[in-house]
């Protein structure tokens, strides 16, 4: 607080912190927020209230996290989630912990008790940072009035830089009623903080050189090129070098799956064709992604003739898991322009034959014949309907997979999942925080019924602010992966994997939102139509074959090219 | 192998615990770990210890750096440098075992800081190994109690080394 003399002699402007959270964010460029009120938290939001700032309530704060999440996965912008201290702070883990395990830039506001009660256990009071500590980039908790602002924009520039990630500040409710004085915007000092952008002149020299003497490359793309806006020189150089490219689930969307160089997705369900083409290849160019156990299979037989390329931002993601033949650390979107210069045109004929006779005979595939409606074919018809240009989002389970095999993303930021952590309930909020920054795109939610089970009391935050939200559950009574991995690997003992399910149009037109049920084949197409045209929140309720399973399947523990359900349509 | 990691951080509430809170989270362990403030009333020093092959030690190292209050980090290993313990030992001595015990105070240049009739308590510093060392000879006297802060280290700034500053106590 400015002292007395101070007052009388050149009476420094104070204002209360409450304001200072508040103009600072605006400041950042936060149009929008996803915050939930509490006692704690009331001083910042009476501010917000005469502020420019938009802010959506959710219903539960885990929703509001995931919202703020794929506002920023769908934008690139830094997204902005706000709760009361306690229950409230404990209830964005899961949020936060998607955020963390997906690079994705969040800052998250929590409010806390007053400093002297903090540690006496007082009402709706929890130990924030402790708790979330190991799944935030960076967390803190401010303990001085006059560290807000620098604390709140340090908060910003580390969440959306280098190797992005939720950034949590838990702000005491005496530091928002304080009066501070204002103070001009100081640049950043983060001592701690640096980013190589450029990749190392020699690694990206001798990287250049094994991909110009590579027979059979492959380019392994991951969520990085996404997030680092480096599709563009992505395409440039698998163009140039002529390297065909696979991508991870997070990783969908950075190279268009029309062009006739995608190999789609690799891994546990990726394609034959990726598979394949990772377990023969002479050098792999993994770029932004991180060798993740669902993506190698067997790590110690992953890519077993390969040179291994990584290129990633964050230098502890490099011979994490895997040993690495040439890293380079830098921002994907430099280091693929600078090998795009060194790179040298190569024909590869036989590579490119090989690739193409392995998608010839093992295309992605399900049965179309049955008289059931096939999940697969649901998503194909969506796909095929939105021209690919919907912004897709999913829960997690059997339909995020079929959703990563059948839909084709032509652009980044265009498939919103949750991969790292796979959190179940993420579809619902995510499609309305995709939808809130994205107003006129078409965001098609495709979920399962107990991931949408999870946070379908969200449906109330879509209908509340009008957001037209398409939800289709692919509904097979069950929680569909964990059945098919006891019908693969625990003798087909269901344990605790069906549910009764209640009826879901029925809730979504309680709720004030369009609800829709379809059980038969052939109304698919008109249903999918008239959803498309809907204005209003939308739910439509498949109902699917209960026992469908996806394929391929690499069997935890396996290596990627040992896949089960390749011949399953030859049998049949 | 054993290796010792030194790092420059932020003198701030909460470093220790993302320290800490990071190597619970990875699986790693701490040997040892020693904190104390640095002539730079900003930054602390940490000392770490961990056992591990070089590619674990190496993702630690990593995994420290990425820390955003972590401003240095550093591992000595192959490096020429000095580390420390220091040992406070308290050895059961009667009256009749005192000159055995100061002889091997003297041999060891440590220090008596406490005595009593049954009793003396002694300051040991020195290599890890000398301070183990240490202990064993103690042993036989019987230990009443010790307590020793972990390992610190500093690389040394010249590869020359004269009598005076040999590291003699090796």
């Amino acid at each position: 607080m400015a002292s007395k003399k101070q007052t009388q002699s050149t009476a420094v402007e104070t204002k209360t912190g409450s304001q200072v959270l508040v103009d600072t964010l605006v400041e950042q460029g936060v149009d929008t927020l996803f915050g939930y009120l509490g006692g704690v938290v009331l001083p910042f939001f009476d501010k917000l209230y005469d502020s420019p700032i938009r802010v959506v309530i959710p219903r539960h704060e885990q929703g509001g996290c995931h919202m703020a999440d794929a506002y920023a996965r769908s934008t690139g912008k830094v997204g902005v989630v706000v709760a009361t201290s306690g229950p409230g702070a404990t209830n964005l883990t899961t949020g936060l912990a998607t955020a963390m395990m997906d690079s994705v830039p969040l800052v998250a506001l929590t409010c806390q008790v007053r400093t002297d009660l903090i540690g006496n256990d007082a009402f709706q009071a929890a130990d924030t940072a402790g708790i979330t500590r190991p799944i935030t980039k960076h967390n803190v908790i401010v303990k001085d009035p006059n560290d807000l602002a620098r604390t709140i924009r340090e908060a910003f520039y580390i969440a959306a830089t280098g190797r992005p990630g939720p950034v949590l500040v838990d702000i005491p409710v005496d530091m928002q009623i304080a009066q501070i004085p204002v103070t001009p915007a100081a640049p950043i000092e983060l001592p701690g903080y640096r980013i190589r952008d450029r990749g190392h002149a020699r690694q990206i020299a001798s990287a250049a050189e094994a991909i110009n003497a590579s027979q059979r490359p492959v380019l392994y793309v991951g969520g990085g090129v996404i997030s680092g806006n480096a599709s563009e020189a992505l395409r440039l150089f698998a163009k140039k070098a002529n390297i065909p490219v696979t991508m991870t689930l997070l990783g969908l969307g950075a190279y268009d799956q029309n062009e006739p160089g995608s190999l789609d997705m690799l891994g546990m369900h990726g394609t034959a064709y990726a598979n394949f083409a990772v377990q023969e290849c002479d050098l792999l160019i993994s770029v932004g992604a991180r060798f993740d156990d669902r993506v190698t299979g067997k790590i110690q037989t992953f890519a077993p003739h390969a040179k291994i390329i990584h290129i990633d931002l964050d230098p502890a993601s490099i011979a994490k898991n895997i040993a690495v033949d040439i890293p380079v650390v830098g921002n994907a979107k430099q280091v693929l322009a600078d090998l795009a210069e060194k790179a040298e045109h190569r024909p590869r004929k036989e590579w490119f034959d090989r690739i193409a006779d392995w998608k010839k005979r093992h295309p992605l595939r399900y049965d179309t014949k049955t008289d059931t409606i096939k999940p697969q074919y649901v998503i194909e018809e969506i796909w095929r309907q939105t021209k690919g240009r919907a912004i897709i989002v999913t829960g997690v389970g059997q339909h995020q997979m079929w959703t990563a095999q059948f839909y084709k993303f032509n652009k980044p930021r265009q498939f919103i999942t949750s991969g790292g952590l796979g959190t179940m309930g993420f579809g619902l909020p995510a499609a309305i925080g995709a939808q809130v920054a994205n107003p006129d795109a078409l965001v098609v939610d495709i979920d399962g019924d107990s991931s949408f089970n999870m946070t379908l009391t969200e449906i109330s935050t879509a209908v509340m602010y009008n957001l037209p939200v398409k939800v289709c559950i692919l509904n097979n009574g069950c929680m569909g992966m964990v059945r098919q991995w006891q019908e693969l690997f625990y003798g087909r003992r269901y344990s605790c994997s069906s549910l009764e399910n209640p009826d879901f149009a029925r809730i979504a037109e309680a709720f004030g939102a369009v609800g829709v049920r379809a059980d038969k084949k052939q109304e698919v197409p008109e249903v999918i139509t008239a959803m498309l045209a809907e204005k209003r929140p939308c739910v439509v309720d498949f109902h699917v074959d209960p026992e469908e399973n996806v394929w391929p399947m690499v069997p935890a523990g396996k290596s990627l090219h040992e896949m089960d359900g390749l011949d399953i349509f030859e049998m049949a | 192998m054993k290796h010792i990691l030194s790092a420059l951080v932020l003198n701030k509430p909460g470093v220790l615990a993302h320290v800490a809170g990071m190597f619970a989270a990875r699986a790693f362990n701490i040997d040892s770990l020693a904190v104390g403030r640095t002539d730079d009333p900003t930054l602390s020093r940490m000392t770490i210890v961990v056992v591990g092959d070089d590619r674990v030690v190496e993702q630690v190292r990593k995994q420290l750096a990425k820390l955003v209050s972590i401003v240095k980090v550093q591992d000595f290993a192959g490096q020429d440098m000095v580390a420390r313990d220091l040992m406070l030992i308290s050895i059961a001595c009667p009256a009749e075992k005192r000159p055995e015990i100061l002889a091997l105070v003297e041999m060891f240049q440590a220090k008596v800081v406490d005595i009593g009739s049954k009793f003396v308590m002694v300051e040991v510093s020195g290599p890890e190994n000398k301070v183990e060392a240490f202990i064993e000879a103690c042993r036989q006297y019987g230990i009443k109690n010790m307590v020793r802060t972990g390992t610190v280290a500093m690389a040394r700034q010249t590869q020359a080394r004269t009598e005076g500053i040999a590291d003699n106590s090796k």
